[in-house]
């Protein structure tokens, strides 16, 4: 939303086919299609196999043939079993996106291309599909194309990883593992890190003392407020210890966003976190 | 509202099954530590790479081979474990090696395999071998009958059902029956298979290369062997999922899509016909004694007893912020005990530290294990 509003024709990809773009804009389901949700910002879920047709009738060109390939069994049953093929031709579409001369028909160029990746320990696997599918592929065109993906992978200039964190000890452990991972495994730039779901500071230690001693009061709800109150002080400053944990420990720059008190998150939360990213 | 352990009677596995970021690897930790401190000897399995489990048991590592925890670790913390508690995190590709060598006719056609570079992508990458290895283990374990109890961490995989597919999908998958017909050179087959699949290979052979389809030849050709094994294999292991001693628990956290998502598992168990056992939902806000303030008269008693207008206002802010997510909450939850058509929904609150350690696995424990008022009563303590 944050770069829409600057104007960038942006798109969201989501690769888990769970639709949680369209559902915050509550719009429905998009499908592998290019969905305009408000001004300047498009959704697609990419799906493997329909990323697989789209691929393979760009290699011939020719859509009847394509459809004969694909009612043959012998040939699904191989791209099913080719591993790494699925999320190699999900990378390929992302790729397909992000060209300035788009290869499908009436494509048109996005200035930003966001991918929801997988989370942590499936996400460096996803992003290495094309080097690892390079090593199994040794010759052929998709040989080429899986290098031709990896250079976009681990193009620093135009490619970038933002990792999201919540301010907890073990999410704390595995983004800076994660960091670690991106950068000297796979070799992608890690530009920033989001802490997200941060509690408000709302009170200090002294006035937390204070409201300790109405906790065993006998008004109810002065008593519950109390309660509800040392209980936010205490997880707002565990929070803050990880948040500081997290900075020692990692490269990349460390943004923090708010924790919102509503019930879902919707369209609106959505913008309001938007204007917090700088 | 039952307790885990009344759940539990009488069974011999326990598999957490939820999406990622619910704090399952916490609850089956937790289950595993209540049941052995009844005096089961139990062993809790993990495929999670990040350590979780192994840094919220204390211990330094876990590999293939499970480890037993120091008890004196709990007495710290006042659990006393009177069973046994063991831990170990699953290596798939270890698991699916350990699964070749077994089920080889002899020592060529394992290193065959081992040295194939499809298996080698397939054991330790293709979607599905992780969870379907971790059925493995849970079954080679089950089979030799060392422990009571058997918990199993499931994988957070994008799908929290993947692993309900995965014995079938990847025997489908090493089966390849009709392509390695296809795939002899010289065979009849070949000759009769006709002209739609000599272009879908000779297509398929152009986009990935000749190196590839040969490699997958050679795969599915050293694999011929092991397939009705194998086959056998995952017919038992679903049985043993399927049977009345397994008890499937469903984790989950209480905002509205992890609710969706157990809804959805549900359904899927139900459909596959295995023994749901009740679900758990962490993170819980619970609702305070009196759930909506007048905000006025709040802030002035507030203000009286404290004699700060400014942190009484807060705290009023503070608390509506609190119940409006105390409300949420117990909406979802009744969502989910109307579609689960249960009133065992066990809910664990939303603690003031995080849990990640020992002591936090104490604190989620007592409330697994306590009877549905004691677990009120706790809770009510805290708000």
């Amino acid at each position: 939303m944050r770069a829409a509003a600057e104007g960038k024709r942006t798109i969201v990809c989501e690769v888990s086919s769970q639709e949680n773009a369209s559902r915050i804009f509550e719009h429905t389901e998009v499908g592998f299609h290019e969905v305009e949700m408000t001004e300047n910002l498009w959704s697609i879920s990419i799906d493997p196999d329909e990323s697989m047709r789209e691929y393979v009738l760009l290699q011939l060109k020719v859509r009847a043939m394509r459809d004969m390939l694909f009612r043959s069994r012998i040939f699904n049953y191989l791209a099913a079993a080719t591993p790494g093929l699925k999320e190699l031709v999900t990378i390929g579409k992302i790729w397909e996106l992000a060209q300035l001369d788009r290869k499908v028909k009436q494509g048109r160029k996005y200035d930003l291309v966001i991918v929801d990746a997988p989370a942590t320990g499936h996400g460096i696997g996803f992003l290495q599909t094309p080097r690892t599918f390079a090593a199994i592929a040794r010759v052929g065109p998709i040989h080429s194309q899986a290098q031709q993906l990896d250079r976009l992978i681990t193009d620093q200039e135009h490619t970038g990883v933002a990792i999201v964190a919540l301010p907890e000890e073990m999410p704390v452990n595995e983004s800076a593992a994660l960091e670690h991972d991106l950068r000297e495994d796979v070799g992608v730039a890690v530009d920033r890190i989001y802490m997200n779901g941060l509690y408000p500071e709302r009170f200090s230690n002294e006035e937390a003392a204070q409201l300790g001693e109405l906790t065993d009061g006998e008004d109810g709800g002065v008593r519950a407020a109390a309660r509800a109150a040392l209980s936010e002080h205490n997880r707002a400053r565990s929070q803050r210890a990880q948040l500081a944990r997290l900075r020692r420990r990692v490269e990349a720059p460390v943004r923090t966003l708010p924790f919102l008190f509503e019930p879902e998150l919707g369209v609106e939360a959505a913008g309001q976190l938007a204007k917090r990213l700088g | 509202m039952p307790a885990v352990g009344d759940i539990l009677e009488g069974k011999d596995i326990c598999i957490c099954a939820g999406s990622g970021g619910v704090g399952k690897t916490t609850t089956s930790a937790a289950i595993a530590t209540g049941m052995a401190a009844r005096g089961l000897k139990v062993c809790v399995l993990t495929i999670d790479p990040a350590k979780r489990l192994a840094d919220s048991l204390g211990l330094k590592e876990l590999g293939n081979e499970a480890k037993q925890v120091d008890p004196e670790l709990f007495a710290t913390q006042g659990v006393e474990i009177k069973g046994e508690l063991w831990a170990m995190m699953l290596d798939a590709k270890a698991t699916f090696d350990e699964l070749v060598a077994r089920q080889a006719p002899d020592e060529e056609a394992r290193d065959r395999v081992l040295g194939n570079r499809i298996y080698q992508q397939i054991s330790s990458a293709l979607a599905g071998s992780q969870e379907y290895m971790a059925m493995e283990k849970l079954f080679e374990l089950h089979t030799e009958g060392r422990f009571d109890l058997l918990v199993l961490d499931t994988p957070p995989t994008r799908n929290a059902l993947d692993f309900l597919d995965a014995p079938r999908r990847l025997t489908q998958f090493i089966e390849g029956r009709s392509l390695r017909v296809f795939m002899r050179p010289t065979g009849i087959a070949a000759k009769v298979a006709g002209r739609g699949t000599s272009i879908a290979l000779s297509v398929f052979k152009r986009i990935v290369g000749f190196d590839l389809l040969a490699d997958l030849a050679e795969f599915f050709n050293a694999f011929s062997g092991m397939v009705d094994g194998f086959q056998a294999r995952a017919k038992r292991v679903n049985s043993l999922l399927a049977d009345p001693h397994t008890c499937f628990l469903v984790v989950c956290g209480p905002q509205g899509e992890p609710v969706d998502e157990a809804v959805y598992f549900h359904r899927k168990l139900v459909e596959a016909k295995l023994p749901f056992g009740g679900v758990i939902v962490n993170k819980v806000h619970y609702p305070a004694e009196q759930l909506r303030g007048n905000g006025e008269d709040l802030v002035k008693a507030l203000a009286d007893k404290l004699g700060d207008e400014s942190l009484a206002q807060r705290t009023s802010e503070n608390f509506a912020d609190y119940q409006a997510l105390a409300e949420r909450d117990a909406a979802n939850i009744k969502r989910l005990a109307t579609e689960l058509r249960t009133q065992g929904v066990i809910r664990v609150p939303y603690l003031d530290e995080d849990v990640h350690d020992l002591a936090g696995l104490a604190e989620i424990n007592r409330y697994l294990f306590a009877s549905s008022s004691e677990r009120e009563k706790i809770a009510a303590g805290r708000i």
